[in-house]
């Protein structure tokens, strides 16, 4: 073993080679700052510009730019900017709870499912089947038209139309993973089933999960917009969607209203999806060189 | 005297990693006459196949290149040569078998059309003509019951019988020279043995060059009539094979073959040492230094030896080695 | 095969089938059976290998053996404890008896785990040592296989194929086990890696007295390692003998065809050795013939031989056969070809 010592390393986790590779994607990067200042402007922005977005400040339709206001004043006279930072902030909330219970949801039936194999595969996966079939938007609206438009339901209503994608994702890998033989060491090792699944497959699982966590998080916000666009909101906080929707008769005559909220949907999700292509180009070995 | 088929002259393939460019093959030169059969010996790593690849024009766009030297076949040198012309040679005058039968062959479509293309590609043949001339490909690397097996899909075969159809898809257009990397790693040992007798048979019918490329000594020996023993993208040792076998010059190779526990003949209640080669491959970004790679493992490492590659140096009658302390022996 | 002595392991009419799965609704009858029958016994410190080519079983013996797969029929038992039969805490004790060496080291070792957690997986599930106990031994293990300290808090991808290894045993000596199965533990490393890792096993089996089931399809590296070898041929074992009777007069057909088909160094061999080609392929493992499960491809088969199947049977001290051919002066069927 002597010239081995020449080869005296630090330890390296695995994911490090990731970071390392998605610090070298310059789209991702820039894109993970901007989502960056979005977060601060969301949890910083009420206190630096306390304006009340549900506050009538001006006339309507104030173009941007005039009377100190940037981003001019929507159909009720309301500030803009306001309506922007407040609406940031719900979209992040939402955003990012959707994705959470939709990962939830997702990687335990997907986990069951590739793990268990036999019966509990075939059952758990016609339920994932008929979820998947079902039309997304409509459900959302069925739920929140049942339990009414609160935060908390409409989290509850995307993430249950959203898992299906993160379920097939997780019982693909589990199908993967549970073949290797470090698996069956651990089994060797007197490992439990709980322990298999969540303390050794589930942490190898993880990239392509983790990927398609992150691209949950703009679509749900996508799809919260949408709902919000249609009207089925929480009537206590400001979105974009909402936004969007209450101006839209006036696109033609007053469009910065719509325009400007909309621009920001864009930007924040199209963010999201460089971080999430990014991360996917990180993560995934085969674009790695060995 | 005959001309060699191919001759490689001062070949220098570099890869592109992380910590900058590596020579995977360094300053390598090797005659190949025509109908011989050669090995390149070495372990993972040393570029052996990456040889191959070169010399193939297969390298990974972007990640290898010939850097410098010479591949000379047939009057001009494939260093240099276009894409087209390279086409042109691959399959038809130059063939490469792989290890894995199992991901060498397309799933989609069957044995018998894979072997067609080949033969429409490079000799212009029609549907039917290179459909018999399967056929009969089949019948020749041995595949029992060869018109009904032409329109079987690789999935329906065992791996032995894949890589007969490689083989044939290989031999098609009778090539001047078969390289064969590591064709029988991935399959098991009574089915090796049939596959190392079809090539030589194939080998004495069809007058073509093989390279056979390996870790296993005992292929070697079996196979080749001529070794290169390979360690971190050079040579280390030529010579014929049961010569290098009897008495070899390199410490690495003598390594290698003292290392591997062998069947003897007749066995005894005595177990044979496994000589160790202590250490481990250079990594590749120890490749090109201006000493002996192999120093750190060797025992009879001196000052020479860390400071100045050794040259080759003619160490029996046909047998070269590249170490400073051939003089030493057992 | 007998002795005075108690075998530590003995296994008995081992047999392992996995359900082909026809259609969820209908009742699975089709199995294949991937070991058959299949007895053995390994005495104290001696080291028994399993040869076969692929489909022959033997990994799946294996597994079986360390209840890592399940068997439906036979029995296990290891040091007066029926390893079928037990549950729970007592299977957590006897797992801690056997070990397993797994084969390929870029798998077999957990990417997200250091190589000291990987070494410590077996002594946190089957033991209740203290983690200062648990360190030291780690310490020693490390030492042991020829690791440095320093490399315990590397990652797998950190180390060669060698080195990987060499944490896989090390692993497998962390509950201080008796049995170890070795699983094709250097088919998937270099040559000169292999010889280290060779001495290394055999060194350890020395020093902390241990008793090895050897599974590989590598002739070369078995005899260089073993006491005694069963071969395996598609579930059955076919010939079961001491290592110099095996190896020196085999007799069943296949391990003379598997014996001259290794290629050799040794050029009296290679010009002594008549080269036995078997053609073809293994039958259907999902319905194996009624007879001899060679006979299809054996150069000397005959009626019999595809009526009735062979039963394994002693033929003298140190050597048994599977097969109809052998006459009782204990000589190879081959040795009539010319």
């Amino acid at each position: 073993m002597n010239n081995e010592d020449q080869y005296v390393v630090k330890a390296r986790h695995p994911f490090a080679e990731a970071f390392e590779m998605f610090s070298k994607n310059i789209a991702a990067v820039i894109a993970l700052i901007i989502l960056f200042l979005i977060i601060l402007v969301a949890i910083f922005g009420p206190t630096l510009y306390p304006v009340d977005p549900f506050d009538m400040v001006w006339m309507p339709f104030s173009p941007p730019g005039e009377e100190g206001f940037i981003f001019g004043t929507d159909y009720l006279g309301r500030d803009l900017v306001a309506m922007i930072i407040h609406g940031a902030r719900v979209s992040i909330i939402i955003g990012v709870s959707a994705a959470f219970v939709t990962v939830f949801i997702g990687v335990s039936v997907g986990a069951m499912a590739g793990f268990y194999r036999g019966w509990v595969e075939e059952v758990l996966m016609r339920i994932t089947e008929f979820f998947q079939v079902l039309p997304t938007l409509l459900f959302a609206m069925v739920i929140v038209a049942l339990f009414g438009a609160s935060l908390t339901m409409i989290t509850i209503a995307i993430g249950a139309v959203s898992w299906t994608a993160v379920a097939r994702i997780t019982r693909a890998e589990f199908l993967r993973i549970r073949e290797l033989e470090y698996v069956t060491a651990s089994r060797a090792s007197g490992a439990n089933n709980f322990i298999l699944m969540f303390g050794i497959i589930l942490p190898n699982a993880l990239p392509p999960i983790i990927v398609q966590a992150a691209l949950m998080v703009g679509s749900a916000i996508l799809f919260e917009a949408g709902l919000s666009f249609l009207g089925l909101t929480d009537p206590n906080v400001v979105s974009w969607g909402q936004v969007i929707g209450s101006n839209r008769s006036y696109l033609l005559d007053a469009g910065f209203t719509v325009t400007i909220p909309g621009a920001a949907i864009f930007i924040t999700v199209l963010c999201i999806s460089l971080v999430g292509d990014g991360l996917n180009d990180a993560l995934n070995p085969k674009l790695r060189q060995r | 005297m005959t001309e060699p088929l191919l001759s490689v002259q001062n070949l220098r393939i570099e890869l592109n990693t992380r910590d900058g460019v590596a020579p995977v093959i360094d300053d390598f030169s090797f005659d190949l006459f025509p109908g011989e059969a050669i090995s390149f010996v070495g372990e993972s790593g040393c570029g052996k196949s990456m040889t191959a690849l070169g010399i193939m024009g297969l390298l990974p766009d972007g990640v290898g290149k010939i850097a410098s030297g010479s591949i000379n076949f047939a009057g001009e040198d494939l260093a240099t040569a276009d894409d087209k012309r390279l086409r042109n040679i691959r399959g038809n005058e130059i063939s490469m078998i792989f290890q894995e039968p199992m991901t060498s062959l397309n799933p989609v479509y069957t044995i018998g059309e894979q072997i067609a293309e080949v033969l429409r590609a490079h000799q212009g043949l029609s549907r039917q003509a290179s459909w018999s001339k399967a056929i009969e490909l089949l019948d020749a690397v041995r595949i029992p019951n060869p018109q009904a097996r032409v329109s079987d899909y690789p999935f329906q075969m065992s791996g032995g019988q894949r890589q007969r159809v490689m083989i044939a898809i290989a031999l098609a257009c009778e090539p001047k020279i078969l390289i064969a990397d590591e064709p029988t790693t991935a399959l098991d040992v009574t089915v090796q043995a049939q596959i190392f007798d079809l090539l030589n048979d194939l080998r004495k019918q069809t007058g073509t060059a093989i390279i056979l490329i390996t870790h296993d000594m005992g292929a070697v020996a079996e196979m080749a009539e001529r070794m290169i023993v390979m360690y971190a993208g050079r040579k280390v040792e030529e010579g014929p094979v049961q010569q290098v076998i009897d008495n070899a010059g390199h410490p690495y190779t003598q390594g290698l073959i003292s290392c591997v526990p062998h069947i003897l003949e007749k066995l005894t209640t005595e177990r044979q040492t496994l000589q160790e080669v202590p250490g481990i491959v250079p990594s590749l970004r120890d490749f090109g230094k201006d000493q002996c790679l192999f120093a750190t493992r060797c025992k009879y490492v001196s000052e020479k030896c860390n400071n100045v590659r050794p040259t080759e140096i003619e160490f029996e009658s046909s047998q070269t080695v590249a170490c400073w302390h051939t003089e030493r022996k057992q | 095969m007998s002795s005075i002595k108690t075998p530590l392991l003995t296994v008995e009419n081992l047999g392992v089938r996995f359900p082909i799965k026809s259609n969820m609704f209908f009742k699975q009858k089709t199995y294949l059976y991937a070991v058959d029958d299949v007895s053995f016994e390994i005495q104290r410190g001696e080291t028994l290998a399993i040869v076969g080519e692929s489909g022959s079983g033997k990994t799946t013996a294996a597994l079986a053996t360390a209840r890592l797969v399940t068997a439906y029929s036979g029995n296990i038992t290891l040091d007066n404890t029926d390893m079928l039969q037990i549950q729970k805490e007592k299977l957590r004790q006897a797992r801690t008896k056997v070990q397993f060496i797994f084969q390929d080291p870029y798998s077999s070792l957990n990417p997200r785990l250091r190589a000291e957690e990987i070494v410590k997986e077996p002594l946190n599930s089957l033991t209740k040592f203290s983690s200062k106990k648990k360190q030291t031994l780690v310490d020693e293990l490390f030492k042991a296989v020829g690791l440095r300290p320093e490399q315990q808090r590397l990652f797998p991808h950190q180390f060669s194929g060698g080195q990987r290894q060499r944490i896989g045993i090390a692993r497998a000596l962390a509950t201080q086990p008796e049995l170890i199965i070795c699983d094709e533990p250097v088919s998937a490393l270099d040559v000169a890696v292999q010889a280290q890792i060779l001495n290394l096993l055999r060194e350890l089996q020395s020093k902390y007295e241990l008793t090895y089931l050897f599974i590989s399809h590598d002739l070369g590296v078995v005899q260089h390692m073993c006491d005694h070898i069963a071969v395996m041929y598609m579930g059955k074992i076919v010939e079961y003998a001491d290592r110099l009777s095996l190896f020196n007069s085999p007799l069943h057909p296949y391990t003379s065809a598997l014996l001259s088909a290794i290629p050799s160094v040794d050029k009296k061999r290679r010009e002594n050795t008549k080269r036995i080609l078997i053609p073809g392929d293994p039958p259907d493992p999902i319905n194996p013939p009624l007879g001899c499960r060679f006979a299809n491809r054996c150069p000397v088969a005959q009626d019999i031989c595809f009526k009735e199947e062979p039963l394994l049977n002693q033929i003298k001290s140190g050597q048994k056969v599977a097969c109809h051919l052998v006459d009782k002066e204990a000589k190879s069927p081959l040795s009539n070809l010319d």
